[in-house]
């Protein structure tokens, strides 16, 4: 897991390297392709398949800029400007293992309003982090997380939550960045050994969604920015470690 | 990659095939062909399904095979 984790981390380090305005997501989809075969690392993304969709996902990453929320198909039409926030999602399996993390960019001279909505989805993402340890419960963490969100003015996504990760990118349970009833009827308690990915969706606007005709891209109801972050964290004794940190 | 929250997601589908044990082959919207079977409910109050029969389907993001016909419309 610390292995793939480092791959994962070591790509999306080069892609907010190369992302500038006159890029497109394809070009970042080709680079984190190659990166990856050079680390001898299979991507996770390429080829998931959902039942709302007509073909597997395309891409090696998910590149969703401004108001696409996750699952950005990368695409050579889609150029990036300056103004633009871009959000990279990216995943592979190393020796079995997997790792997956997600980060959102400023491309160029970015609002203050945008700036802010990134800011703040990264505090929510660190305050997992700095919460995170065996015996702690996730609806606890999961109220706070919300909470600093919604005290920003922003929403938190409520139709895609994050998972346990492993030998699959997809486990049990389901990690959820709000509070729900369900939560508390089957509260995760954190216990050692544990690997979650939390991945925060913060909306500028409306917390609602709808996914695009293509079956992937989900983009904000209202067309308001959204931002993303994402790492997997391992629980260990005493607290816990970000396996996707560079 | 995110998953989604709901467990279970609905599509419409399109009967192709009745198969044994009250099973149907599915077309859904997408071109997927998947197997389906006649949710209890259904079956209780006897609503037939026959090929052409448009239905909606409830699938599980884990298992993009099988489905469960819930509605005939």
């Amino acid at each position: 897991m610390h292995r793939a984790g480092a791959v994962v981390a070591d790509v999306l380090s080069k892609l907010q390297t190369i992302a500038a305005p006159g890029v497109t997501t394809a070009d970042l989809d080709e680079e984190a392709m190659r990166m990856t075969l050079a680390a001898g690392a299979e991507a996770l993304f390429k080829g998931v398949r959902s039942p709302q969709a007509k073909i597997p996902f395309p891409g090696v990453v998910c590149a969703s800029v401004n108001e696409q929320v996750v699952h950005g198909v990368p695409s050579r039409e889609a150029v990036l400007r300056a103004g633009d926030i871009l959000s990279i999602d990216f995943g592979v399996r190393l020796d079995g293992y997997c790792g997956d993390a997600a980060v959102t960019i400023p491309i160029g001279e970015i609002s203050a309003e945008r700036r802010r909505l990134m800011e703040v989805t990264r505090e929510v993402l660190d305050i997992a982090i700095a919460r995170m340890k065996p015996g702690a419960r996730w609806s606890q963490i999961a109220g706070v997380m919300q909470r600093h969100a919604e005290s920003a003015g922003f929403s938190v996504v409520r139709d895609f939550v994050g998972h346990g990760i492993g030998t699959k990118m997809h486990e049990d349970p389901k990690v959820p960045n709000f509070v729900s009833d369900e939560l508390l009827a089957e509260d995760i308690v954190l216990t050692e050994g544990m690997i979650l990915a939390v991945e925060p969706m913060i909306n500028a606007g409306t917390g609602g969604v709808r996914t695009l005709a293509n079956g992937w891209t989900v983009v904000t109801r209202d067309g308001k920015s959204s931002a993303h972050f994402e790492h997997t964290i391992a629980v260990v004794r005493g607290g816990n470690e970000v396996l996707t940190r560079s | 990659m995110v998953m989604t929250k709901k467990d279970s997601i609905r599509l419409q589908a399109k009967v192709i095939e009745a198969l044994p044990n009250a099973m149907f082959r599915v077309e859904l919207e997408n071109g997927h062909k998947v197997l389906a079977h006649v949710s209890g409910k259904m079956r209780m109050n006897f609503i037939r399904i026959l090929p052409g029969d448009l239905v909606t389907v409830e699938m599980s993001p884990y298992d993009l095979n099988r489905g469960r016909i819930v509605l005939r419309h």
